[in-house]
């Protein structure tokens, strides 16, 4: 009222919204996340072996191809609907595998792409992932710079 | 009559609504009431924002046709939705030959439009006069939340945004369930910080407007036979029921929530429907049918709106609320 800045806060209340609002079943979200998560990285390591048998590839060639399908099948799933209700029953057991950073790319890329291709689409396609990919940048030129003035001394 | 309630002396009437709900919403309990079900969120548009725009320009024809009234008949159209601009309301407005009033509340707008409506009406400034409000599960979703396709898990104390429109012809003249006072709420906030939380936001101006409204007509919840919240979810409700408890007004008897009755029950994960069209198809389809057959002879529609936007929490602040009322006789 008079220029003085006020703090909406009824602390009474928010004690009260916190009692009982209900809470994340935690354990079985756990347990959920880590079977449809292991299950994912176990079709990863099938396909890997499937690769390695048939085609003979190994290294970086054999992980950069099982990495290429296993993000073609999270856009697909996402294309056709289905990776989200994975992901309402796994939370972070589809979220974090390869597949869960394709889907947060190809979600936006679908939704937005009404907004036309360049503004829409392309524009938008890293709205979720963006900062998955900044900080995953930076933390790995961090570690890297460090390894690298560590390396100095200890040499 | 008191600071912030309006009686009205010729009592407007309610003469003819049409609501449209979306598949889910058809599904429900409510589903064979409704005028309208779609059964495609689309509606046969390519966008959703289109979809959402055909769904209000149905209703409105619907209303109108209702009330066994023209489009020449109508004075205005007072209407409001989610979007950003209201720019559903203003683009069904552009399909009609008549004046716009386009008002934003959050999911409170449709006991705001009526409110004004009336007031309209009643001053006997104009004879007919067209309120509609109109939400989309998949345009919110993607304005306020993340992209539809996105495998995210919704918190617990969350709410779903209903798809559908309703409308409604207010007019001075004719039958139908009177307006007879409107309680104008004033913006509330108790520190809720949480967007995914907007029952426990809400509830206190729910309880703020409700206590003012009984104080001011010098009524109490047994003077009437429902207390209609708009979208406060079960969770909601709950901190409504204990705040007017507090105020010394017990609702426990006549209260229910709009959001909770939408959609089936046994649907676990979130506290019930929530946006601008959650109230609009709940009191224009089955509420008013009991109006009309006077099952119901005097009730509240307390229609509550989170004033926030996707700026104003990610940085940080705290949810105002609103809501407004309307007392209705059959």
């Amino acid at each position: 009222m008079n220029g003085e800045v006020y703090e909406y806060k009824n602390t009474a209340y928010l004690e009260y919204v916190k009692k009982v609002s209900p809470k994340t079943n935690e354990s079985r979200s756990i347990i959920d996340a880590f079977f449809v998560g292991g299950l994912i990285c176990t079709i990863g390591q099938f396909i890997r072996f499937l690769l390695n048998f048939t085609f003979g590839l190994y290294g970086d060639e054999l992980a950069g191809t099982t990495s290429v399908i296993l993000i073609f099948i999270g856009c697909f799933l996402t294309g056709l609907g289905v990776y989200d209700r994975i992901g309402h029953y796994a939370g972070g057991g589809s979220i974090v595998p390869i597949t869960g950073f394709a889907n947060s790319v190809c979600s936006p890329a679908m939704e937005f792409s009404s907004e036309g291709y360049v503004y829409g689409m392309a524009a938008k396609m890293f709205v979720v992932a963006g900062p998955i990919i900044v900080f995953g940048v930076s933390a790995s030129v961090t570690v890297g710079l460090i390894y690298y003035i560590a390396g100095l001394f200890l040499a | 009559m008191g600071k912030r309630t309006i009686c009205f002396k010729n009592k407007p009437r309610i003469s003819g609504t049409f609501t449209v709900a979306g598949p889910k919403e058809g599904s429900g309990d409510l589903g064979k009431y409704f005028d309208r079900v779609i059964f495609d969120d689309k509606f046969g548009e390519n966008t959703f924002e289109k979809a959402e725009r055909k769904m209000l320009s149905s209703a409105v024809t619907g209303a109108i046709n209702a009330a066994k009234l023209t489009v020449c008949d109508v004075d205005a159209f007072i209407s409001g939705d989610l979007l950003n601009q209201i720019i559903s309301s203003s683009f069904v407005a552009r399909e009609f030959d008549f004046p716009f009033i386009g008002v934003y509340n959050a999911c409170s707008t449709l006991t705001e439009a009526f409110s004004l409506a009336a007031t309209l009406t009643d001053g006997g400034y104009m004879r007919n006069v067209v309120v509609g409000t109109v939400s989309h599960f998949s345009t919110a979703e993607r304005q306020y939340r993340y992209p539809l396709e996105l495998g995210s898990t919704r918190p617990p104390q969350s709410q779903w945004t209903v798809t559908g429109s309703g409308a409604a012809v207010v007019t001075n003249e004719g039958d139908g369930p009177k307006i007879v006072a409107a309680t104008f709420g004033k913006v509330v906030d108790f520190g809720v910080i949480d967007a995914n939380n907007m029952g426990a936001a809400m509830a206190p101006a729910a309880a703020d407007t409700l206590n003012r409204l009984f104080h001011e007509t010098a009524t109490s919840p047994d003077d009437y036979d429902l207390i209609l919240t708009g979208d406060l979810g079960a969770l909601g409700s709950r901190l409504l029921k204990k705040l007017s408890f507090d105020n010394g007004y017990d609702l426990s008897k006549n209260h229910s929530d709009c959001g909770e009755m939408i959609f089936n029950i046994d649907e676990e994960d979130y506290q019930g429907g929530s946006g601008a069209g959650c109230s609009a198809i709940v009191f224009n389809s089955y509420i008013y049918e009991k109006l009309r057959k006077k099952q119901i002879n005097r009730m509240i529609l307390l229609a509550t709106g989170a004033l926030l936007s996707t700026v104003s929490s990610q940085q940080g602040e705290s949810i105002p609320c609103i809501a407004h009322a309307v007392v209705l006789e059959s």
